[in-house]
């Protein structure tokens, strides 16, 4: 006997909570329990009066199982409402890195050369390193760091991703 | 300390007794003396001492299952919190409304590894509905009122609050932050179904030949007009009724329209309706993998219709064509209402095929002569109580299976037993939580040998509270159940089942204070269900039965509804590995 796997699909759900202790750890516990995935997770406090935070999900799986994500997520008792950015419609995603690169001479300059390309912006330089900051989709972010893989790549640091919905509407 | 302040040990008392709140099922420890203290004198609510934890939690189940009402439980920290989790994974997984209330270190102590510390609150994260650590007093008061609220509505189920000792002794106004959670956007249960599904469903029940009401323990957790209603809608739609193992009751098992239960130990006829319809109605139930067998060949001509509190229970499993989320008593009254007065279809033909089925007779069985077969104990304890119209609760096993064969129901809340965790142990506490509730009533806890072992100190919890609840043991000195899947799946090599040295059940009885009484063949059977019967106190009844009687019909584990084995199928075997897996 093997274990099958099933093919899957990318979406990022945006959950609004109440700011309570566990809560992480209660959405982190529900994706380990029940067997879904966590591409990334983001979460910070976004109201005026501290009492709310956006988590925002980054998740893969059948379609059958990202609506039960989406219902089981619900289902918790601090949960305001989730919302599929991936199902809505057209919405942005971004998210931030910091790449850290060491090296001289060729290398150093064709880094600088593509981190021009990329708009990464230079945060701290020595002699012998760079760190880029990079915002964008995370695709463009694997590339660029892709790219630093063959030019002295040293260390990555990824915020995962925060999204939205286009338009004029919350 | 001001006029008007108190302690949150008071406070929470004081939400209790607001709440209505008649029983607390309790154990003392050091992270809870304050309450304890508290409830010394307190003559508002009833406290009733358990003898271990996890019979606190299951008493508190049997209450609530069989009164409707939340059932309460007060323990300590560390091993008190950890001995009552079973508990509340049971009512968690049965949809059971809990209030927990467990001790905890002082607030400056939590996260050292101190004494009796436990991460209660990350232990019963994913086994309550919602848990609460609170660490002001002035939280409580709210805090309460939620949990309440949280347990009781919507899909309901356990909920945590976890105090920790030093909130239980500081001083508060209890006023402060009250009603802090009303403004907020979080948990809005929805009860009434949407219109146009509701339209839905009816123009689908009013073109269906051969329709069927899969119902479930949502039915009987909406309340005993959920059932009213049930009856009202197969009444005017005519459609035949079966229920998972949770439901029994909530359709009356004399009902010519009765399937009986579904699923792995479920009638033929009631699997075979469910495998052969073209429309099924599931009302409050889920789909369990022991109600849908295989599922690629779970009843696959027919179109769905799921009604759920539970939004997530909606296409978890099964993909149904219309969820309708809501309670079932609200949405079954809007059914009704909207089938109006439309005129049920013939259903002649469907229930002719019915009738061919019912002739199978899947629930005979062969007679014995030198032992009693468990289901014809089963049979005749039902025929000499059903008079007194008994709340029945079971252990886990043979023994719960036979009870929902053999014992029949006709009203809900009658029926308590563990469904969804299967947890041994269950039985007699729940009854003696059953019987606290429903102090008229007769009270039977069915039990195995091996399951009553696993909480056999609630004993002399009865006997403290004067409860005269009954065990009525079917003693075959095996965990049939286990030995029955060791015949079917591993060539009855039957490891570690066989229930060896057995207590003196009526010497064990004797010494708390019980009256104990043996059944040893089938000329003393009936007697010795009178002689229970007529003691006015608790009684062990160790009826021996055949050793090896199997639970049938049964479908293996990976098989369809259609593929169900009956009594003198050739049972030993083995099975591949895809079906052992399947549990
Ligand atoms: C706490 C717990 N442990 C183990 C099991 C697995 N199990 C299911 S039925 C069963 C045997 C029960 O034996 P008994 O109470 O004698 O009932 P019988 O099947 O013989 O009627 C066991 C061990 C369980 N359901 N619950
Ligand atoms: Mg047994």
């Amino acid at each position: 006997m093997h274990i099958k796997e099933a093919k899957s699909e990318r979406h990022v759900l945006a959950v609004t909570v109440d700011n309570e202790a566990g809560i992480l750890a209660k959405i982190a516990g529900l994706f380990t329990a029940r067997g879904y995935n966590i591409d990334s997770l983001t979460v910070a406090d976004i109201a005026e009066d501290h009492a709310t935070s956006r988590i925002t999900i980054v998740t893969n799986g059948p379609p059958e199982v990202i609506d039960q994500i989406q219902a089981q997520l619900e289902r918790l008792v601090p949960v305001h409402n989730v919302i599929d950015l991936t199902e809505e419609g057209p919405h942005v995603e971004r998210e931030l890195a910091l790449i850290k690169v060491a090296g001289v001479g060729d290398d150093r300059v064709e880094a600088l050369r593509l981190a021009d390309v990329f708009r990464a912006q230079v945060v701290d330089v020595t002699t012998s390193s760079f760190i880029f900051e990079l915002t964008g989709a995370p695709d463009k972010i694997d590339n660029f760091i892709a790219l630093m893989r063959e030019l002295g790549l040293v260390e990555v640091g990824r915020t995962g991703v925060a999204g939205m919905m286009r338009g004029a509407e919350a | 300390m001001s006029k008007q302040e108190r302690s949150g040990a008071s406070i929470l008392v004081q939400g209790l007794v607001d709440q209505g709140v008649e029983f607390i099922f309790g154990y003392p420890g050091g992270a809870v003396l304050p309450i304890y203290d508290e409830l010394f004198d307190d003559q508002r609510i009833r406290h009733i001492l358990v003898r271990h934890e996890a019979g606190a939690a299951h008493a508190a189940e049997g209450y609530a299952r069989s009164t409707g009402k939340p059932g309460v439980v007060l323990v300590t920290s560390g091993p008190g919190a950890t001995n009552a989790v079973t508990g509340i994974a049971d009512a968690y997984l049965d949809s059971i409304p809990l209030v927990v209330i467990t001790g905890q270190v002082p607030t400056a102590l939590i996260g050292t590894d101190a004494f009796q510390e436990a991460d209660t609150i990350g232990i019963t994260r994913h086994c309550t509905k919602h848990n609460y650590l609170v660490k002001d007093p002035s939280e409580l008061k709210s805090t309460i009122e939620e949990a309440f609220r949280i347990a009781t509505t919507g899909r309901p189920g356990p909920v945590v609050v976890d105090i920790p000792k030093d909130v239980q002794i500081a001083l508060s106004n209890g006023e402060a932050d009250a009603g802090s959670f009303v403004t907020s956007e979080r948990y809005q249960p929805r009860t009434e179904g949407k219109t146009d599904k509701i339209a839905q469903a009816v123009a689908m029940m009013a073109e269906a030949e051969f329709p069927v009401f899969y119902t479930g323990g949502g039915v009987i957790n909406s309340g005993p007009e959920a059932s009213a209603l049930l009856r009202q809608l197969q009444d005017i739609t005519g459609a035949p009724v079966t229920s998972t193992l949770m439901g029994l009751g909530a359709f009356p098992a004399d009902h010519p329209d009765w399937l009986g239960m579904l699923g792995m130990h479920g009638t033929f006829e009631a699997n075979m309706a469910m495998n052969k319809c073209d429309l099924m109605i599931c009302v409050g139930a889920r789909f369990d993998d022991r109600v849908t067998g295989r599922l690629d060949a779970f009843s696959p001509d027919s179109k769905k219709v799921h009604i759920d509190i539970d939004r997530a229970s909606i296409n978890k499993t099964v993909p149904v064509d219309l969820g309708i989320v809501g309670d079932c008593a609200t949405v079954l009254q809007q059914l009704i209402d909207a089938w109006g007065d439309r005129k049920a279809k013939d259903l002649g033909e469907w229930k002719a095929r019915i009738t061919g089925w019912r002739a199978r007779e899947s629930l005979a069985y062969p007679p014995k002569k030198d032992s009693i077969m468990p289901q014809l104990a089963i049979e005749r304890l039902y025929a000499l109580t059903k008079h007194r119209n008994p709340i029945i609760t079971t252990e886990v096993g043979q023994h719960q299976m036979w009870a929902a064969q053999y014992f029949h129901f006709s009203d809900p809340n009658k029926w308590l037993t563990s469904g969804g965790l299967g947890t041994m142990g269950y039985g007699m506490p729940a009854a003696i939580g059953a019987q606290l509730g429903n102090p008229d009533d007769l009270v039977i806890d069915i039990a195995g040998e091996a399951s009553i072992q696993m909480n056999i100190q609630e004993l002399g919890t009865a006997s403290q509270y004067r409860l005269p609840v009954k065990i009525f043991i079917l003693n075959n000195e095996y965990m049939g159940m286990v030995r029955q899947w060791q015949e079917l799946t591993y060539e009855s090599r039957y490891s570690n089942s066989y229930s060896d040295s057995l207590p003196d059940f009526v010497a064990l009885a004797e010494a708390y204070g019980w009256k104990g009484i043996r059944i040893e063949d089938e000329a003393g059977l009936d007697a010795g269900i009178e002689a229970m019967m007529a003691y006015d106190g608790p009684v062990i009844v160790d009826c021996q039965v055949s050793k090896d009687a199997n639970c049938y019909p049964m479908i293996p584990s990976g098989a369809a509804h259609t593929e169900m084995l009956m009594y003198g199928d050739q049972v030993e075997g083995t099975m591949d590995d895809e079906a052992k897996a399947l549990v």
